[in-house]
């Protein structure tokens, strides 16, 4: 049998790397593919501590968070779209029309 | 044994492509790595027992949430993108940080295992018909969030499509 503390490792680490790709690279997709990860790992954390507790609640909640995960995902999307079709760039370093 | 095969395996599977998400160059082999680290979550899924979440994350995040990204991708795929910088000019500050904030966390895990019971392995599952138990839990006592999430779905698709119109 697995320590439920194993779970935990496995889901700090992803999100580690997740927060690394949110904080150093330059491509929106990229970034937002760096949160989706990170999502995930709590996922991880919590069907790990619904096993442990047992009970669903853990379940439930990965649910939410997979819901909101696919609504960030359209929504994150579409403000790409829209913004490279006025600007004709990615890279998030460029997306300064608010600095003055 | 074959329980941790299977988690060890998937484990391995998932913090590799993981870090190549984050540190490949071309964005469609980026896209491509982020769904085996979805599927390899989906199997350390089933590996827990929870097959409803397991069938989710195949589905919804690996089959629906992918599709929209490579779409997206193909969309607005600039070769010009392959030659430019691919890190921003403060990386390594973003990365000094990033990985001060990992090792606070694995470090309070680390600590927290001797005092509070993570570090035995987890009970034989008391979840037997995991997929009956959530449903009933889900449209019992989590009636009212549920239905908030229909809303909140149906805002952001009326969001992004908004959004990805021609004229605003």
């Amino acid at each position: 049998m697995i320590p439920t503390s194993h779970y935990l490792f496995l889901s700090l680490g992803l999100f580690t790397i997740g927060i690394i790709g949110v904080v150093t690279r330059r491509n929106v997709i990229i970034i937002l593919m760096s949160i989706e990860l990170m999502l995930n790992a709590v996922n991880i954390n919590l069907v790990a501590f619904s096993r442990l507790v047992g009970s669903a609640e853990g379940h439930v909640f990965a649910i939410f968070i997979i819901t909101d995960a696919a609504a960030e995902a359209a929504v994150g999307l579409g403000i790409i779209i829209s913004f490279f079709r006025n600007r004709e760039t990615l890279l998030s370093d460029e997306m300064d029309l608010l600095k003055w | 044994m074959l329980d941790q095969i299977v988690f060890y395996f998937f484990a391995a599977l998932a913090a590799i492509s993981a870090v190549l998400v984050v540190t490949r160059r071309n964005i469609v082999q980026c896209a491509i790595f982020l769904i085996t680290a979805l599927l390899a979550t989906a199997g350390i899924f089933l590996q827990l027992h929870a097959e409803f979440l397991f069938i989710v994350q195949v589905i919804l995040y690996a089959g629906g949430i992918m599709v929209l990204f490579v779409f997206v991708i193909m969309l607005i795929n600039l070769d010009i993108s392959l030659h430019q910088a691919q890190y921003n000019r403060q990386w390594w500050l973003g990365l000094l940080l990033a990985l001060v904030v990992g090792a606070h966390l694995i470090l309070a895990v680390a600590v927290g295992r001797s005092v509070l019971p993570f570090g035995e392995p987890a009970p034989a599952t008391m979840l037997e018909p995991s997929t009956q138990i959530v449903g009933r839990t889900l449209f019992g006592e989590y009636m009212l969030p549920f239905e908030i999430a229909s809303i909140l779905l149906l805002v952001a698709m009326i969001g992004a499509v908004v959004m990805a119109k021609k004229k605003v």
